[in-house]
């Protein structure tokens, strides 16, 4: 075991809050030991954030930098908004690991590298001329580095494993070792492992003894290195039934609520495609619920098939990202032209093109709002974390079948993979939305399926209701009747009607609040979507710092609450942090003529605190007016 | 087909009371009729019928017919009629597309809604060319066909229809064309089968593509060049003159003459609409050389689409809980009570 730890005064550590970092070869199970540990900090009462950050490619070649799967989480004692800036300790499984993770690491940070992977033939491939353990280029960091590799094949010898299946349980002795380090229960982990495993009790077997040895090496190591056993006290928290949920999980309960309140059974149209995919195959496996789900031969056919659903009278649902909504165009026109219910969910990921499939960005609001032929207004609504999915997704449902129209989900890479503790809702606590379908004819003895109620919306009528024999399609509609119209008066008559019932929507949601700060000041933070937690915790970090600094969050994107300009209005200066060009500081813009700035990034990576802190300094600042 | 109450319509009962639109003299008024005509004869139900249909000349078909009609986008019927149908297996969908609709910008979705075999009439009007964008070569127009967008003569290979249909796996393949009195029997056979029924239709476009298909559609000589299949009779034309026999050592159909109207004695060879080595033969003859063969070319069901996903549903619901509230809790959970923590 090679230590390179600097002198330090023996302590009982009990920190407020910790960021821990998982990283390895894509085959390493990096992810799911995260998972585990998320699960481990969830039980013991920690409040945590993640992040998964995993390659585009499946199993990229062994050892190499793009081939590095990351897992980092943020537990403490207080209130968590984000997977944390700076990791306190970063596993390293591999040199690549540690190469491409090395630079996030807090200074005086723990490395733990295994050393049975450091091989020269490892090294060469993540470019490393000398190994970073033995020349003294880790000065600044604990490092704790010994054979994982070795210690596992050691300890999983009972089972009989070849030697490829001993390492596969590295992952499960690095967590055993974590899991000690943090003071955990194990038994949790070793349920989910016999369940995991039923049918293979040696690999289960394996999986626990790996565990079990990770974790009583660590009391070996505390007396000998840098490791030391940490506490983090939970974190009080609202009394009821918890789990952890991730944004796509979040989705998918959510639509099922929706369909649920409704009243009506939900048809999911989907075709494959990163990282929205687990929305369909959430859903997939919730056919009791009344849930039908359509794996199309594209992105068009599934929102055209979705369409199909909700003329049948089905709350119809697709999802994709930037690529397949770009498909989707087309059709949600026609959802606009028909006045159907439809819900599109979007988990954003970098662009343009194929872009970054696996990393997150919000960089498809312009999409959402403008991207259409012709003036086809629809609702925008924007989840700010993996929680808020499972509200948001209920709200988009509603706007759907109460204003016959289509409605967009934005989520991101980040929320729909991230995880997080979810207070378990009470569905008695739902407020229903049961839909009515028309029966008879709606003007004496006439049918009128184009003749609008009180918020604007056309009557929903499904094929087989007798006497309503009508035909609907893309072509302009007479108003009322919904025959063929392309009449100069009409066409205008229909394009307001069409933009008067969505912005309309605007009064019935609720007012746009303060979501930390006051109402009026001189900054005002921005903010839409997964940027939630990070700009929370640097206001809330600069409002203690005494400076002047409200965040306001919004969900509908579009229309917004009614009374966002007045509000926008009581401020000197609004600052907008998006992981984008500036999209929503020009929404805002256009729609409120106030003099939004952009504080804008698009690395593929979520918004740092410490950034987001120097931007609401610079804004306060006089350079920063201008 | 869906096993539906047959109700007693008149072709009136069927014309909506919109204003027809399509040039005068067009095909798609006589097939317009000839599926009026066929509708009361199913005895099918108005307020269960759903015509749905894409873009171009044909797919303005659903206003005019008094049922459920769903006019959607250009080529994604098929995906339109898969929600529907799935949503409500109940209903009787047509499917009404063209050549350009059907085989170039939504050939994808012939194909894919034939292979799951979804419970669906399609009629595919092919006039072998782009009617409503005034007259530019499709995919089923012939080699060397001068148009707007090919002054001097396309030079793209065009697809059969049929063949692609069958190709893509479909259950039930015909033809019939616009002012043929025997369309209204193709359209029976095509609803009496249960699963996709795929039916090319000629349809005389008279403005830009006028008489294309006289070679074999005109009344005059039109014995000796349309062949009329019929399941179980021999595959006799030109008045059971000629039929049409299978050359075992070329694995293909010829042309024989039949003396005397001993045609197993010319070794015709019977239609079998089950046999589908002989419906793929019979896709692919060349005019000209061959009569045209019209009527069910094949017809072999299997399981449908909706089926399958009805009988998966129930297998994937049987003793489930459809609590919500169980499900929200589901996985591995743990109780806050004050400042203690448990797993749950």
């Amino acid at each position: 075991m090679a230590t390179i730890a600097p002198e330090k005064p023996a302590e009982t550590r009990n920190p407020e809050a910790v960021v821990v970092r998982f990283a390895g070869d894509s085959g390493d199970g990096m992810q799911l030991t995260g998972g585990q540990f998320t699960l481990s900090t969830a039980l013991a009462g920690n409040d945590l954030a993640t992040f998964p950050d995993f390659p585009a490619e499946i199993r990229a070649p062994q050892g190499t930098l793009f081939g590095v799967s990351a897992f980092q989480i943020n537990f403490g004692s207080r209130e968590i908004n984000t997977a944390g800036d700076a990791p306190d300790v970063l596993v390293a499984m591999n040199p690549a690991a540690l190469k491409t993770n090395l630079d996030a690491l807090k200074p005086g940070g723990l490395i733990i590298a295994d050393t049975g992977e450091f091989s020269k033939r490892n090294l060469d491939k993540a470019r490393y001329e000398t190994n970073p353990i033995e020349d003294g280029s880790l000065a600044k960091w604990d490092v704790l580095a010994f054979d994982i590799s070795a210690l596992t094949i050691e300890a999983v010898k009972a089972y009989g494993l070849g030697n490829k299946d001993a390492l596969r349980c590295k992952n499960m002795w690095t967590l055993g070792l974590a899991l000690w380090m943090f003071d955990r229960d194990r038994q949790p982990i070793v349920d989910w492992l016999n369940a995991k495993f039923r049918t293979k009790p040696d690999i289960a077997g394996a999986n626990i003894a790996a565990l079990n040895a990770g974790h009583a090496y660590g009391e070996t190591a505390e007396l000998s290195g840098p490791l030391k056993k940490v506490h983090v006290d939970p974190l009080e928290s609202e009394p009821g039934l918890y789990r952890t949920i991730t944004g796509a999980e979040a989705v998918s309960l959510g639509l099922v609520a929706g369909a649920q309140l409704a009243g009506l059974h939900m048809f999911f149209g989907g075709y494959p495609i990163t990282p929205a995919s687990s929305i369909l195959h959430h859903l997939a496996r919730l056919k009791e619920f009344g849930i039908t789900t359509f794996q199309a031969e594209d992105e068009i056919a599934a929102i055209c098939a979705a369409i199909g659903a909700s003329y049948a009278g089905q709350l119809g649902v697709t999802s994709s990202s930037g690529p397949g909504i770009a498909l989707k165009g087309e059709a949600m026109g026609l959802a606009v032209m028909t006045e159907l219910p439809l819900v599109i969910v979007n988990s954003q990921r970098g662009g343009p093109s194929t872009g970054l499939p696996t990393k997150t960005e919000q960089s498809d609001l312009y999409q959402a709002v403008y991207g259409r032929n012709g003036d086809a207004p629809l609702p925008v609504i924007a989840a700010s974390s993996p929680a808020d999915a499972f509200e948001c997704a209920i709200e988009a449902c509603r706007i759907a079948v109460q204003y016959m129209t289509p409605v967009i989900l934005l989520t991101d890479g980040y929320i729909a993979n991230a995880a997080e503790p979810w207070k378990v809702p009470d569905p008695e606590t739902f407020a229903p939305f049961p839909v009515r379908f028309l029966t008879e004819k709606n003007n004496g003895e006439e049918l009128l399926p184009y003749k609008r109620d009180e918020k604007g919306a056309r009557p929903w009528i499904k094929p087989g209701t007798p006497g309503l024999m009508h035909r609907i399609g893309g072509i302009e509609k007479q108003v009322d009747t919904g025959h063929l119209d392309y009449s100069p008066a009409n066409h205008q008559a229909m394009t307001d009607a069409r933009k008067a019932k969505i912005d309309g929507i605007a009064r019935d949601i609720a007012p746009q609040s303060v979501t930390l700060g006051q109402e009026g000041g001189k900054l005002a933070v921005v903010g839409w979507g997964s940027t939630f937690g990070p700009i929370r915790r640097a206001v809330d970090n600069c409002r203690k710092k005494g400076l002047d600094v409200s965040h306001i969050h919004f969900r509908h994107v579009w229309p917004m609450p009614a009374n966002t300009g007045e509000l926008l209005r009581k401020y000197e200066r609004i600052l907008v942090p998006e992981m984008n060009t500036g999209q929503f500081k020009t929404v805002l813009r256009d729609q409120f003529l106030v003099d939004a700035r952009p504080y804008t990034k698009t690395s593929g990576q979520p918004f740092k605190i410490a950034e987001l802190e120097a931007a609401i300094e610079l804004a306060l600042s006089s350079s920063g007016a201008e | 087909m869906t096993e539906l109450t047959k109700i007693e319509t008149t072709l009136k009962d069927w014309e909506s009371d919109q204003e027809v639109r399509w040039c005068p003299g067009c095909g798609d008024y006589a097939i317009l009729k000839a599926v009026q005509r066929t509708l009361p004869q199913l005895g099918a139900d108005p307020k269960n019928t759903v015509f749905v249909s894409g873009i171009g000349c044909s797919s303005r078909f659903p206003y005019y017919i008094e049922s459920y009609g769903f006019h959607t986008i250009h080529g994604r019927a098929p995906a339109f009629a898969t929600g529907i149908k799935m949503a409500n297996p109940e209903l009787d969908v047509w499917l009404v597309t063209g050549d350009g609709d059907g085989l170039s910008i939504g050939g994808n979705h012939l194909m894919h809604v034939l292979r799951r075999n979804l419970d669906v009439q399609i009629m595919l009007f092919n006039n072998e060319i782009y009617g409503l964008t005034k007259g530019q070569y499709s995919p089923t127009s012939r080699e060397g066909t001068r148009t707007p967008s090919t002054p001097v003569g396309s030079v793209d290979h065009p697809t059969r229809p049929c063949a692609f249909a069958l190709g893509s796996g479909a259950r039930f393949v015909a033809r019939g064309f616009d002012v043929s009195k025997k369309l209204p029997d193709v359209l029976k056979a095509a609803h009496a089968h249960k699963g996709a029924a795929f039916v090319e239709i000629f349809q005389n476009c008279i403005v830009y593509n006028k008489d294309v298909f006289n070679d074999f559609a005109a009344p005059k000589g039109a014995e000796d060049r349309q062949l009329w299949l019929e399941d179980g009779q021999p595959l006799l034309f030109a008045g059971g003159t000629k039929g049409l026999s299978l050359d075992r050592e070329a694995c293909c159909l010829t042309v024989v003459d039949v003396v005397d109207g001993d045609w197993q004695a010319a070794k015709v060879a019977v239609h079998d609409v089950r046999n589908r080595a002989l419906a793929h033969m019979l896709v692919e003859l060349p005019f000209g050389e061959f009569p045209m063969a019209l009527g069910v070319l094949y017809d072999d069901p299997k399981p449908t689409f909706e089926e399958g996903v009805a009988l998966e549903r129930e297998m994937a619901t049987k003793g489930k809980d459809t609590s919500f509230a169980k499900l929200l809790a589901k996985g591995q959970t743990w109780t806050v009570k004050g400042s203690e923590t448990e797993p749950g």
